[in-house]
């Protein structure tokens, strides 16, 4: 028994790994993206780009994963998302990405504005260009600050990806519920809790590593 | 002919005018010193020397070469503005060194890069030469610390002799003794005053009302965005004509 449902939660946990990977994959350039068009100087830009983040960073993710699974099918009379379980992943995808893009872009926002102005000054009376002072000034500031928040977003990633299960996304707590049904055995859905727990205890060792990596400087 | 040139320099922000008509020059290896209140505009006469801000009227000219007139309509792209700023050297306040880097890179971080792009790089030359200005600042200890390893006096030697890495003609100083506790100015008086003895062309916008007058040749007052008053040092400190300049003096020492 111990065999099949590690088995099975295996590859529960697989689509819970895919979401997660691909959620990052996106979000994380597309963040960077809305942090530039969020500290625009052309208002057209940055007013729209604050408020999309406002609505998205102020209601649940659970709601924005229904209104877009199933808001095209009501308001457009088609499902865009096709039928079957690729168009529910992709679904419960773009959610994610959009959702976490908005988060991870405030981080972003956070960590450019942080840096003083000085050290954007100090490189340009050394005559470095905007490219360089950007590159070898202002880069390695930004990701110092933005890792711990970072690695926030991320581990709570982890735990959201379950919340994909409302569109019937398969992943690792749809498998160990689906044994209550089937054999009446409850620690199945336990078990999916050890999974979590080793790979959000990963995620923070690995987050550690680069943190401590970048404690050789420190910044005012 | 004069090394610095400065007419006629105006700046506004928004409504309020920061400079109304500053105009001044001064030879290769003098030292000058900028005095006057906080406000009057000495932070921002710099930051238009660096090219850090754009003035709105006015002339500079360094040894004949126009480098900003506000009559020209020259591009203000930013290769030229960055060749121009070359002819000067800015230390702030608040030192503004790169974390990231030792004393030594942050010396030498801007030369190489330089030397990259003009295909003359050596290396060697450069942290030969960085080592050098580091050791002339009395660090030759401290050149592997990162900046939040040194003491403030350390950290705003560091950005001197990061400034001097790339031959300014004119080095300037805003304030650099500001930030720093009581026990700390000295050493950065003390180098300052040794590049000064090095016939180093240099402008040090200061309230170290004695050192300035024992370092600079020449001593420009500063009230409200005009020179109020400017000459010899020795006569602007001891002989003071404006009636402004002798209560901001006497203000200081009592
Ligand atoms: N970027 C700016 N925007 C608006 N006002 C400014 C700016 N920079 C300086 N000022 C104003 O210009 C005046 C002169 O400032 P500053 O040049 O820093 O004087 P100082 O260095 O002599 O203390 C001050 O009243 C200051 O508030
Ligand atoms: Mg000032």
């Amino acid at each position: 028994m111990f065999g099949e449902v590690t088995l099975s939660l295996l590859q529960g946990f697989w689509g819970t790994l895919k979401l997660f990977i691909l959620t990052l994959v996106f979000s994380l350039p597309l963040g960077l993206l809305i942090s530039f068009g969020s500290m625009s100087h052309v208002k057209l830009i940055r007013f729209p780009i604050r408020f999309i983040i406002w609505v998205i960073r102020g209601t649940p993710l659970m709601l924005q994963l229904l209104v877009i699974y199933f808001g095209p099918g009501i308001i457009l009379h088609s499902n865009i998302w096709g039928s079957g379980d690729t168009g529910r992943f992709v679904a419960a995808l773009t959610a994610f990405v959009i959702n976490y893009a908005c988060y991870f872009s405030e981080i972003f926002r956070g960590g450019i504005q942080s840096v003083p102005v000085g050290q954007y000054e100090a490189g340009a009376v050394l005559g470095m260009t905007k490219t360089q002072v950007f590159f070898r000034v202002i880069l390695l500031q930004v990701v110092k600050r933005i890792v711990p928040p970072i690695s926030n977003e991320v581990i709570t990633l982890v735990k959201d990806t379950s919340l994909a299960r409302i569109i019937a996304v398969y992943e690792i707590i749809w498998k160990g519920q689906s044994f209550i049904k089937s054999a009446g055995i409850i620690w199945p859905l336990f078990y999916t809790g050890v999974f979590y727990l080793l790979f959000s205890g990963l995620l923070t060792l690995m987050f550690g590593w680069i943190e401590r990596k970048l404690g050789f400087f420190e910044i005012k | 002919m004069s090394i610095l040139e400065v007419r006629n320099i105006r700046k506004s922000f928004e409504h309020t005018e920061v400079l109304k008509d500053i105009s001044f020059s001064m030879e290769q290896g003098q030292a000058v010193s900028i005095i006057g209140s906080s406000g009057s505009g000495k932070t921002t006469l710099l930051r238009c020397l660096n090219f850090l801000e754009t003035p709105d009227e006015g002339i500079i000219r360094v040894n004949g070469e126009t480098l900003f007139d506000s009559a020209a309509a020259e591009s203000r792209s930013d290769a030229s503005i960055r060749k121009k700023r070359l002819h000067f050297g800015l230390v702030f306040q608040s030192f503004n060194l790169f974390p990231q880097y030792t004393a030594l890179e942050n010396v030498m971080l801007a030369p190489n890069l330089l030397s990259k792009e003009s295909g003359t790089a050596d290396r060697d030359a450069i942290r030969t030469r960085a080592l050098e200005l580091l050791d002339q600042m009395g660090l030759s200890d401290r050149t592997d610390r990162y900046p939040h390893q040194l003491s403030g006096g350390q950290q705003q030697r560091v950005a001197i002799a990061r400034a001097l890495a790339l031959h300014p003609d004119i080095l300037c100083f805003d304030e650099p003794t500001s930030a720093l506790d009581p026990e700390l100015t000295g050493e950065v008086l003390r180098v300052i005053r040794s590049l000064a003895e090095q016939k180093t062309t240099m402008i040090i916008v200061t309230h170290e009302m004695s050192f300035a007058r024992d370092v600079s040749d020449f001593a420009i007052f500063m009230d409200g965005g005009i020179i109020l008053e400017q000459g010899p040092s020795t006569e602007l400190f001891d002989n003071p004509k404006m009636e402004r300049t002798k209560q901001f003096l006497s203000a200081l020492q009592s």
